[in-house]
């Protein structure tokens, strides 16, 4: 019940930035968020990885709008993987899933 | 003229019509009365001396006369000599009575012809006059009629109560009509210590100003013994032992007296022979027992007391003989059991003493004069806005409004309808719909304020799950929002936030908003499958 402090660990992949992303995806989300963001906002391609997620809200949507926003400008490609089927539905219902692309669970093991 | 009578008798003259029997007093006098111990002759209808006047031709010599008649007798025991009946359309109005000439002669020729043609004149004047006395004497007793009705009218709405308690979590509403001859209808609400309040229906048997006078008292000897103990039953009790000595006779008053304590929903009351209390529950009424005698009837009589408990969205409604027993156009009475229906109608929205008036004016009609006074007091509990039928799952709680809280109201919430067993993906969107919404509650509605409760309630019935969320938002313009459109967003067209109310929407098959002066509630319905049993 008690929220659950957010995280952002950057870690590469074969060359690929990826942010681990850790506990609530909510407004407390926000500076690390960025903090992190802004170690590979020159990537190409940036992975965020929501295995260790399992609350997001419509904050934390909004953070993520924020961040697609800053990556859309620079022409940097976004992933998602790891989500939960439930946060999968609701990446596409608010399209956000139009304008990253969500890797499933086998593409990204 | 110096030949006129020295000594003149008035006559009162009673008729059969009872507006005559403020009689007509004649006064014939032309000049003063020198001889005031005469008295006035009182002739009785039916003296035949009455028959004989109204035919006569003419002046009567009383010495002349042989009648049996008491009228005579006392007309010439008043030195009556001549009497010159005065007739007007067939109808005797008055006599001019006339004693012996100053001068001991007999009345001549002449003096008889100018009585007569006096008599002639005078006849329809008087009449003319006596009928204008009598229509101002009804219109007096018509006005005074009226002012007596205003009189009570104003005693009465002085001492209703000019506002309404303002009670945390409660809607608290009132109406009082009165018929055109005023009724003794009251209702009062006492503040008592520890935000308790007393609430009080009564009614006197009586009409007019003395049922207003006895309503005044005894709403006044209430107030005063409520202050001093707080069991319901011994308030009614002392009022009864204190009104008891002086109360007029044939009057009485019925009277229901409760406390409510508004954090809990405790309703403890005692019944003076008032109607009772009906309850919107989640399946249809409940009638609220309690008896006892009225009051001012029998000293040292106990009065029983009863506890109930008004559950949140249940609303109870307390009411006069004004509507229960209106008729309508077939004299068909409104009567309790319909009464008891409408409160508890499932199809039933609005506002309950809203229903009750519309359905009394659709059973009486338009033409209806409204018989009796009409009170109504109504207390909703707020929590599930539908009152629903609660199917084993019917959990309220409150969480402060502190940022995160949302998650605990979330999971709070999905340990509730554990018992619904659903599918593990509605569950999650449960989960988040609710999130969302108490996050609104506590962010918007109540603006981050930590004292300010957010209320949740959840409920399964007939087939759906109602999580409803109550913040204190009420009472302000929400914002229309707007649709979130992402490509707007990320091109800084629109701001990245704004995803609450979408998500929620997308979360639940129904979202219910509703707002009074001081609350906000949005309701999230979810559909369940196989009759709300969960057992899909």
């Amino acid at each position: 019940m008690e929220a659950t402090e957010f995280a952002a660990a950057v870690r590469r992949e074969d060359g690929v930035a990826v942010l681990a992303l850790s506990g609530d995806v909510s407004a407390g989300a926000e500076n690390e968020l960025q903090r992190a963001y802004g170690e590979v906002v020159t990537e190409p391609v940036v992975v965020l990885d929501f295995a260790a997620v399992d609350y997001i809200n419509s904050t934390g949507i909004a953070l993520i709008v924020g961040l697609l926003a800053q990556a859309r400008k620079s022409g940097q490609e976004v992933r998602a993987r790891g989500l939960a089927q439930h946060y999968r539905e609701i990446f596409r219902i608010t399209r956000l899933s139009d304008f990253m692309t969500i890797l499933d669970e086998e593409e990204t093991e | 003229m110096s030949a006129w009578p020295q000594s003149i008798a008035r006559v009162i003259r009673r008729t059969e019509r009872p507006t005559a029997t403020e009689a007509a007093p004649v006064e014939t006098a032309a000049q003063p009365l020198e001889h005031r111990d005469v008295r006035p002759i009182e002739i009785s209808p039916n003296d035949p001396i009455v028959a004989y006047f109204q035919s006569a031709p003419g002046a009567v010599d009383l010495d002349d006369l042989e009648l049996e008649s008491p009228a005579l007798e006392a007309l010439r025991e008043a030195g009556v000599k001549l009497a010159v009946p005065l007739v007007s359309q067939g109808e005797l109005v008055g006599l001019l009575n006339l004693g012996p000439r100053l001068s001991d002669q007999d009345y001549s020729t002449d003096d008889r012809k100018l009585l007569d043609s006096l008599a002639a004149q005078a006849a329809p004047a008087l009449q003319v006059a006596q009928l204008v006395r009598r229509q101002e004497a009804e219109a007096r007793s018509r006005e005074r009629i009226e002012q007596e009705l205003r009189v009570a009218t104003t005693i009465q709405q002085n001492f209703l109560p000019r506002e309404l308690p303002d009670l945390p979590g409660w809607d608290v509403s009132a109406y009082y009509r009165p018929a055109r001859e005023v009724g003794g209808d009251f209702y009062d609400f006492i503040e008592l210590p520890g935000g308790q309040i007393g609430i009080v229906i009564g009614d006197v048997t009586d009409k007019g100003v003395p049922a207003a006078m006895v309503m005044a008292a005894t709403r006044s000897v209430l107030r005063a013994s409520a202050q001093r103990v707080v069991s319901p039953g011994e308030v009614l009790g002392r009022v009864n032992d204190l009104m008891c000595p002086d109360m007029p006779a044939k009057m009485f008053v019925t009277c229901l007296y409760g406390v409510l304590e508004p954090a809990t929903g405790r309703f403890t009351f005692a019944n003076a022979g008032h109607n009772l209390p009906y309850v919107r529950t989640g399946d249809g009424s409940a009638e609220l027992r309690a008896t006892g005698m009225p009051l001012g009837l029998l000293p040292e009589i106990a009065y029983e007391e009863t506890e109930a408990q008004l559950e949140p969205g249940q609303t109870m409604l307390l009411h006069s003989d004004g509507v229960a027993e209106a008729h309508g156009p077939t004299a068909e009475m409104f009567g309790f059991p319909r009464l008891q229906d409408v409160v508890g109608a499932r199809s039933g929205r609005g506002e309950v003493i809203d229903r009750v008036l519309t359905e009394l004016g659709r059973f009486t009609g338009a033409e209806w004069e409204q018989e009796d006074d009409i009170t109504l007091v109504a207390l909703t509990r707020h929590g599930a806005a539908p009152v629903a039928r609660a199917r084993g799952l019917d959990i309220a709680f409150q969480v402060a409004s502190e940022p995160g809280n949302e998650k605990e109201v979330s999971e709070r919430v999905a340990e509730a309808v554990a018992p619904l067993e659903l599918p593990p993906a509605r569950l999650e969107q449960l989960k988040t719909a609710v999130a969302e919404a108490a996050m609104n509650a506590i962010e918007h509605g109540n603006e981050s304020r930590a004292e300010l409760p957010v209320d949740v309630s959840v409920r399964a019935f007939d087939g759906e799950l109602v999580v409803a969320i109550t913040d204190h938002g009420g009472g302000r313009e929400i914002p229309e929002a707007e649709e979130p459109d992402l490509e707007a967003k990320l091109e800084g067209l629109q701001k990245p936030r704004g995803w609450g109310l979408f998500l929620i929407q997308n979360m639940v098959d129904d979202v219910r908003v509703s707002s009074d002066e001081s609350t906000h509630t949005i309701e999230l319905v979810l559909r369940l499958e196989g009759g709300g049993n969960g057992s899909d």
